[in-house]
């Protein structure tokens, strides 16, 4: 069994998000980068995966800039195996997509996971892109997976409630809450990942179909009006005042 | 020439998601002059297709057959793309549904064009290219971003864009699309429907519950707001942590994102991550005891008290004012 895990290289979670003066980009000054969250749940399945069945060779891949390695090195100390940076900017979901697809092509992965979005861009987009330049069946917000007699057997949400389906391999899964717990590498995990191997690739020559002009910070609001506790009568006239309710 | 928007029915009915879609396509429609169209995969009452006229929508293109009366990933997405063909459409529109976000990255590989998810807005065309914009790092920034062909697919965000009949009326017409072995690859086996009837995400008004709320007995403080406003319920992360209430009630930036017209948050502190869920809400209602609470920066308007005597007596307000109309 062979897993291929893409990662994003976001800001943490708790990050105050500012922007570079002329709006193209993040301010990265006292940022913290992670290994996208929602990209962890796969990693922590496929880590699942290999410990049950003791037969699973997980990969881990990046399409980033060579400060984006100590992310890739944070997925490799949870216990990935191996990894690949492809050596590019992530201009766009489609970009990304490409790299991965041409870099994987062939290679023999049964199951590709993918974060149901990142947390930067919160496009969804690479994985099903990427299922459709490989041509590989896609399951997306997969929140349980189970191997059985050479299928993957999953749940996925849906509007209203969950579906159970069954899907041949290889597959695309993008996954969220539920189909794993994420994990926090040991310190026996954090050295053994600084000697594992991280190939750098270069890029292929797909072409990105977006351009970011602009980044601004949402309008501020205006301020909050508070409503006595022994009052709280009058925040039903106001919304109603405002046709809100 | 036109704008194609595929039109997702449940049950032989349009839902608020395909509407708002539908209204956005013919307004992009209208905007560069040309046709909407919409593609219906599966299949719906006459009484209900001709209801997408209302919309601004001209003509439907229906695809009918086994394929197409559950999600069948692959299918959809050859559907879609032959709709767009057919039609001669440069932009195919979806809602930001579970299966919509699903599908169209893959139908944008197919057509070569560009994606663009999550809108709320028409673009603005900025010489030879069309400016969107977008919410960006979970609801903490906006993107202006660039088509860089004229050939686009795009997704509006649910609550995202009004809904808006104008009249008119469409025409249908039948489409076939074969069958490939790939459609075949994953088969639904069963669906588990959620307890609750309003779609999280399509509600117009949301109520959530956090630990403030102490345990899952007291949520009928929650629910009992909810159902006279015809609310959707929530709650934050540690609440479906401890499992005082379902996941798929979770919104925030791991769990379900949301931008209801009106959000109240009961006993919630409004942690970073959970903003992230909501901060697209129109108008943000804060119940908490503590002051120093950061969802009040992010409120509208706010309550500092506790949630057992505040939300009983909003209840008996609104109990009130619903009497009186």
């Amino acid at each position: 069994m062979k897993a291929l895990i893409c990662i994003s290289h976001v800001p943490d979670t708790t990050t105050k998000i500012v922007f570079e003066a002329d709006g193209k980009s993040l301010n990265k000054s006292g940022v913290t980068f992670i290994v996208n969250p929602y990209d962890e749940f796969g990693l922590s399945r496929a880590m699942e995966i290999k410990e049950k069945t003791n037969d699973c060779h997980i990969t881990v891949i990046c399409v980033g800039t060579a400060e984006t390695e100590p992310t890739i090195r944070k997925a490799l100390a949870v216990g990935a195996d191996d990894a690949v940076r492809i050596d590019a900017q992530a201009t766009d979901a489609f970009f990304v997509a490409s790299q991965i697809a041409n870099w994987a092509n062939g290679k023999g992965y049964d199951l590709l996971f993918t974060g149901k979005e990142s947390i930067d861009s919160n496009g969804s987009a690479v994985p099903g892109m990427l299922a459709e330049l490989m041509d590989l069946p896609l399951v997306s917000f997969a929140t349980k997976l189970e191997l059985e007699n050479g299928k993957a057997i999953l749940q996925r949400e849906i509007d209203g409630g969950m579906e159970v389906l069954e899907s041949s391999l290889p597959v695309v899964i993008t996954c969220q809450k539920g189909i794993a717990d994420w994990r926090i590498p040991n310190m026996r995990g954090i050295m053994a990942a600084r000697t594992k191997p991280l190939t750098v690739v270069a890029p292929s020559g797909n072409e990105a179909r977006t351009r970011t002009v602009q980044f601004v910070q949402p309008p501020a609001k205006t301020g909050c009006q508070y409503v006595n506790a022994d009052q709280a009568e009058e925040l039903v006239k106001i919304l109603a005042d405002k046709g809100i309710i | 020439m036109g704008v194609l928007v595929f039109a997702e029915q449940a049950n032989g009915k349009f839902k608020k998601a395909t509407l708002e879609a539908c209204t956005y396509a013919s307004d992009l429609a209208s905007a560069q002059g040309v046709d909407a169209y919409a593609v219906l995969l599966g299949n719906a009452e006459a009484a209900e297709i001709e209801k997408l006229g209302q919309y601004g929508i001209r003509k439907v293109f229906q695809v009918s057959g086994d394929l197409f009366q559950s999600f069948t990933l692959k299918a959809w997405i050859r559907a879609i793309e032959s709709a767009a063909r057919t039609s001669g459409s440069q932009v195919v529109v979806l809602p930001q549904s579970y299966n919509g976000r699903s599908i169209a990255p893959g139908i944008s590989v197919r057509l070569q064009a560009a994606f663009i998810s999550g809108v709320t807005s028409l673009p603005t065309q900025q010489g030879s290219e069309w400016h969107f914009t977008r919410p960006a790092f979970s609801g903490k920034g906006i993107e202006t971003i660039s088509a860089l062909s004229s050939a686009q697919v795009i997704t509006v965000k649910a609550n995202g864009y009004k809904v808006a009949e104008k009249p008119g009326a469409c025409t249908v017409e039948q489409l076939s699309v074969e069958s490939n072995p790939s459609d075949i690859q994953v088969v639904a086996k069963e669906q588990i429907r959620a307890s609750s009837k309003i779609s999280l995400t399509e509600a117009d008004v949301v109520i959530s519950g956090g630990r403030g709320l102490k345990g899952p007995e007291n949520w009928g403080l929650v629910e009992n707001l909810a159902e006279l406003l015809g609310a959707a319920t929530a709650c934050s992360k540690p609440v479906a942590d401890v499992e005082w209430r379902p996941h798929h009630e979770h919104v925030g930036q791991t769990g379900i994102q949301i931008a209801p017209n009106l959000y109240i948050a009961i006993g919630i502190s409004g942690a970073i991550q959970h903003l992230a869920g909501v901060n697209s809400s129109k108008v943000i209602v804060v119940v908490n005891k503590d002051p120093e609470a950061p969802f009040f920066k992010a409120a509208d308007y706010g309550i500092v008290g506790d949630a057992f005597e505040v939300v009983p007596r909003i209840t008996q307000a609104i109990q009130e004012l619903k009497k009186a109309n």
